[in-house]
């Protein structure tokens, strides 16, 4: 970013909001938002206690969980809707409809239908990840050159090879950004799973912190969240970079 | 007899129809490619040349007839044929030594063994010290080297080629063309070589299958004799090369619109 003709430094507009932020929370405009200098302290104060590193831990547990089987179920049903016509027809509707669905309203049935505990949760995760994961695989391999595949064809690739060294890699920066996506929508799946299934994890925290107007706790938290979802996008941003140099010539 | 152009022929078609829904892309055609020759498919677009060459790979199925390849029949790909892409069709993501073995790989050869082939060819096609390089850093003609050595790499008896050099420059392809004839005359291999340039054809083929379209079939089999043994740099000033072009010239400008 550039500012009369001054290269300013990386994330300067981070900067300018922070401070921004500190100036309201210092003439206590709203008690919503404290001053920001307040929230560090507070989370220093709370990021070595118990019940914090037990809630990050369920949190972690439970993305880590999601976020997989959103990730080897996703890609490869993805993959094979591109391949194959017939199972691209039966399950494009249904990805679509769930793509758009209000998940949060689906949470009471799933608790019903796997109990009040972790599994339910995992689910969530993975019904807010798997979606975009789908259908971005999906049009990776739409676009697949066919000429590609006709010449693993002609050397004689058996279906498995055919599926991990061509529509893998041909597949991949589409897969990438897919993947990342769907990562950031399962910070929101795993949040709104602990809330409403069982008060456990960051869910908890939020729960307790909002109804005893703890606001600087609570943003406390909200930033911790947010930092490990930008550091999971950052890091699967350059996973993309470093696979653009095909990406445009397939 | 038949054990006789069996042993000649390294590939033989034979009535083979392929329909694709109501159009008919061939219509009982037969041919044969004799061993360690160059036959290039000739003819407009539209006359199915692409279409019996990929059949012939076992890409394409035909609704009826067969296809023999030494006197077997071809139900599918084979290690006995090779192909080389109109569009190169390497691996964006891999390098250059990635992609020439990347055929050996399929076929189960082992790391060591299949880069240590793969390089010998690079060198051959006379891309030594472009191993690690990726395909888009690489101009058109270097692109196809790479395809033609991943071709050569399996060692496979018959070559097929799909408008090889329709995608690279003219000057390229010269040179293209002069090599394709050392690897004929030094490779004891069948090359079968789709084409719409009558010059390049008549330039390269020991015979020269015209392919005519609606309905598509072979109207002439043509095998320039007088100039086959000569110097790759005097084959265009032959008088047998000139007549030859302007004879197909003849029969094929009907069909252009």
């Amino acid at each position: 970013m550039k500012l009369f003709g001054y290269q300013l430094p990386a994330m300067s507009s981070l900067l300018i909001w922070g401070l921004l932020w500190e100036i309201v929370g210092q003439v206590e405009l709203t008690f919503f938002l404290p001053a920001l200098s307040e929230i560090f302290v507070t989370l220093s104060e709370i990021i070595t206690t118990k019940p914090f590193i037990k809630a990050l831990s369920e949190t972690g547990q439970a993305f880590f969980l999601g976020t997989f089987f959103a990730v080897t179920v996703g890609i490869p049903v993805g993959i094979l809707m591109g391949k194959n016509q017939l199972i691209d027809e039966l399950l494009l509707p249904w990805v679509n409809v769930f793509l758009s669905a209000p998940l949060t309203a689906l949470v009471p049935v799933l608790m019903i239908l796997f109990g009040f505990g972790l599994k339910s949760i995992v689910i969530t995760t993975t019904l807010f990840a798997i979606w975009i994961i789908i259908l971005n695989s999906r049009a990776g391999v739409k676009q697949i050159n066919p000429s590609l595949v006709e010449m693993a064809q002609s050397f004689g690739a058996k279906p498995m090879d055919a599926f991990l060294k061509i529509y893998f890699w041909a597949a991949l920066p589409e897969i990438l950004s897919g993947v990342r996506i769907g990562f950031i929508r399962a910070v929101k799946g795993v949040i709104i799973g602990q809330l409403l299934i069982s008060i456990v994890g960051f869910g908890a925290l939020f729960e307790l912190y909002s109804s005893q107007f703890l606001m600087s706790h609570f943003w406390a938290v909200l930033l911790v969240l947010f930092a490990m979802a930008f550091t999971i996008s950052e890091f699967l941003a350059s996973l993309e970079r470093r696979v653009s140099y095909y990406a445009s010539k397939r | 007899m038949n054990d006789k152009t069996t042993s000649v022929n390294a590939v033989e078609v034979r009535n083979v129809y392929k329909n694709y829904n109501e159009v008919e892309a061939l219509q009982d055609l037969s041919l044969d490619f004799p061993k360690g020759e160059l036959t290039s498919l000739l003819g407009p677009s539209g006359c199915g040349k692409t279409t019996l060459l990929k059949i012939i790979a076992g890409l394409i199925p035909t609704t009826s007839g067969e296809v023999k390849i030494n006197g077997k029949k071809v139900t599918g790909p084979g290690p006995d044929r090779a192909f080389v892409f109109q569009d190169f069709a390497l691996l964006p993501w891999e390098t250059v030594i990635k992609n020439v073995s990347f055929g050996l790989e399929l076929r189960g050869v082992a790391k060591s063994e299949r880069e240590a082939i793969a390089e010998k060819y690079i060198v051959d096609v006379g891309l030594a010290g472009f191993e690690h390089k990726f395909p888009h850093q690489l101009s058109g003609g270097m692109r196809q080297r790479v395809g033609l050595a991943r071709a050569l790499s399996v060692d496979a008896e018959v070559l097929l080629m799909d408008e090889p050099f329709s995608a690279v420059d003219e000057q390229t392809r010269r040179k293209f063309q002069e090599d394709l004839l050392n690897l004929v005359k030094n490779e004891n291999k069948t090359f079968l070589f789709v084409t719409h340039s009558i010059e390049e054809a008549v330039y390269l083929s020991d015979q020269i299958a015209l392919l005519l379209p609606r309905p598509s079939r072979v109207s002439e089999i043509i095998r320039p004799s007088g100039f086959r043994h000569k110097d790759v740099d005097s084959i265009r000033r032959d008088s047998e090369y000139l007549d030859i072009v302007d004879r197909i010239w003849d029969s094929l400008r009907t069909y252009v619109e």
